[in-house]
């Protein structure tokens, strides 16, 4: 198995008057088709250090690799560049651009990256939330979803431009037990069908007991 | 591009009553942008054709610019020895060979030139005395320089050809004098000559000064009158191109060496006084684009306000700063431009019902409509200050949207 991303002493300390350090020290390998699931009571740092590692945030100090490319010292359009083609992100709370439709969201990472011609965007929008089940769902607008398909939506999403990782942050902790255990399964499912690496960031401990490696966080140290 | 474009266009649509304010705001700007400014424009040329009308457009007079240098300066300009209180050699005034310098300038195409002869004289009827300034002209060059013709209010201005005893003086003078058409008046010349002449026509200009001063006469009977055979110390011109005349008139300087005013030259004053017009104008009427730019800086911060998580989400995604920046200001854009569109057509229905408006001017007895200016340039002008007071006011806070940090939305949201 490959390392696809490696963290070596990430810290990140707010800076102000006290300062606040939410993730110390942390060393993390992760390997492609791998599903860790990071654990840890509320303000243990875990969503920090998943945004650290999605490059949405940058580390005080500390190197992080991604796909062996160092990422330190990436300025912010680099970063972004970096998050539109490598990275898909499912939050918590659905996250949907509410002006668009089911399927124009699902359109918007891969009309900002441009690399597939039009028609096969539009192609390849319809077949990932046909394939997240939401047939017959494709021009509603989030506001006429409910809860569980709107994370599908955000999974579709999530997934459009192809990223080799996928990031997500409490994507049941909103739903209801039905629609969780739906959302779970799927990304399950990515990982085992179509070898995707994907880090989650929960306290559902049935969630994570499907996970291929558990990393507890507390105070922001790994235990 | 279409991406952003659709994303702006997804936030003004959904948030369309703040879009209509702010889209409002611009409009009125504009319009009465539109409004002030072509009636302004339109006054001052209004104002510039009456100038332009009522003045030659280029005056030769028997003047130099600088005066004659002596030919002893001319031959040794670093001499030692300086003569004082040299006195010019007297010369007989007037432009010599006017008839050769008339022809030369009558060639210049677009041009029409007349000589003029004037000169100092005095009325002396029923025991009054008034100074006049006579000028002696050839009506059928006159009439095609000046606007004279149209200012005669009895008799004609061919009068003074057929009748080389003839005199058109204005009407107010002849009434201040107790003269009536066909009354003969003394006419002495400084020279000591006296002539009795006769009016043939009264002119009324409406300047008082010009109407109370000024008596025209047969160019030939002048110049007999003042002692000055073949002289004319005037040439005066129209010009096809009224502001060509600038150009012209440094032409003909070149060419004749006589000094040659034009009308932008000889009103200066009036020009700088228009121009400072201007500026006061453009800056109230910005001021209102000024104040309708807060509008659309309400709108936008407000959108951003409300849609950070919408950029915390796109910026996660991997749109850029840069990208965050293009969408707002082309929200700020489409409403400058939209707001200019319609503005045009709120301001051209303003300028429609001001240009129908009828005054009568006290003294006038027609009543004039407002002036209107109806060209593109004042279009262009409002739609450049609309735009730019809309980039500027959404420049901040699309700035400021751009710069949110994702993980600072994410955090507070989540």
């Amino acid at each position: 198995m490959s390392a696809i991303l490696v963290a070596r002493d990430l810290t990140r300390t707010l800076p102000g008057e006290v300062p606040v350090t939410l993730v110390h020290d942390v060393s993390l390998t992760i390997n492609r088709g791998e599903f860790v699931v990071i654990k840890g009571p509320s303000g243990s740092g875990k969503s920090s250090l998943l945004y650290l590692l999605g490059l949405l945030d940058q580390p005080t100090s500390g190197t992080l690799t991604l796909e062996g490319e160092d990422t330190t010292g990436f300025d912010e359009d680099q970063l972004a560049a970096t998050r539109l083609a490598k990275l898909g992100f499912v939050f918590q709370f659905h996250f949907l651009l509410a002006e668009f439709s089911a399927f124009d969201n699902v359109r918007l990472p891969m009309r900002r990256l441009d690399r597939l011609a039009d028609d096969i965007q539009r192609r390849r929008a319809m077949e990932l939330l046909h394939d997240l089940g939401l047939v017959g769902h494709e021009h509603k607008r989030p506001s006429q979803l409910s809860g569980g398909q709107r994370q599908r939506v955000a999974i579709a999403r999530a997934l459009a431009n192809d990223p080799p990782i996928i990031l997500t942050d409490e994507p049941t902790g909103a739903l209801d037990s039905k629609s969780s255990s739906n959302v779970k399964d799927i990304l399950k499912e990515l990982v085992r069908t179509r070898d995707r690496t994907v880090i989650a960031v929960t306290h559902d401990d049935h969630f994570a007991a499907g996970a291929d490696r558990q990393v507890e966080i507390i105070d922001g140290r790994l235990v | 591009m279409q991406l952003h474009l659709d994303i702006a266009w997804s936030h003004l649509r959904t948030r369309r009553r703040q879009t209509v304010a702010s889209l409002l705001g611009v409009v009125l700007g504009v319009a009465f942008f539109l409004a002030v400014s072509s009636l302004m424009r339109g006054s001052e040329l209004d104002f510039i054709a009456r100038l332009v009308d009522s003045t030659p457009h280029i005056t030769v007079s028997d003047e130099f610019r600088d005066p004659t240098v002596q030919p002893a300066l001319l031959r040794h300009p670093a001499g030692a020895v300086s003569v004082l209180h040299v006195k010019p050699l007297t010369e007989r005034r007037g432009i010599r060979q006017y008839k050769r310098r008339l022809e030369q300038i009558d060639a210049i195409p677009g041009l029409r030139a007349a000589p003029v002869l004037a000169g100092q004289v005095i009325f002396s009827f029923a025991g009054r005395d008034e100074a006049i300034t006579l000028s002696g002209i050839e009506p059928a060059r006159m009439r095609d320089v000046t606007t004279i013709e149209k200012d005669i209010v009895a008799g004609s201005l061919g009068a003074i050809d057929v009748d080389p005893n003839g005199l058109i003086i204005g009407r107010s003078l002849a009434r201040k004098l107790s003269l009536a058409m066909g009354d003969t008046v003394s006419v002495v010349s400084p020279v000591g000559n006296v002539r009795v002449m006769r009016i043939v026509g009264l002119f009324h200009t409406g300047r008082a000064v010009y109407d109370e001063t000024q008596g025209f006469a047969q160019l030939a009977r002048v110049q007999a009158l003042l002692n000055r055979p073949n002289v004319a110390n005037t040439i005066i011109t129209r010009l096809e191109d009224p502001y060509a005349a600038r150009a012209t008139a440094a032409h003909i300087e070149r060419m004749t060496g006589y000094k040659s005013v034009s009308w932008q030259e000889a009103s200066e004053d009036i020009l700088s006084t228009l121009m400072v017009r201007n500026v006061i104008m453009y800056t109230v009427v910005g001021a209102i684009l000024l104040v309708a730019s807060f509008g659309i800086y309400n709108v936008i911060s407000s959108v951003i306000m409300e849609k950070t998580r919408d950029i915390a989400i796109l910026k996660s995604m991997g749109f850029r700063a840069g990208d965050i920046e293009l969408i707002f200001l082309i929200e700020g854009l489409v409403v400058g431009a939209a707001g200019s569109v319609l503005g045009f057509l709120a301001g051209s229905g303003l300028m429609w019902v001001t240009g129908q408006v009828r005054l009568t001017v006290p003294g006038e007895s027609d009543p004039v409509n407002l002036p209107v200016y109806w060209g593109w340039s004042q279009f262009a002008l409002a739609m450049l200050f609309a735009m730019l007071s809309a980039l500027a006011a959404t420049y901040l806070p699309a700035r400021r949207g751009a710069r949110l940090a994702p993980v600072a939305i994410l955090r507070g949201a989540a």
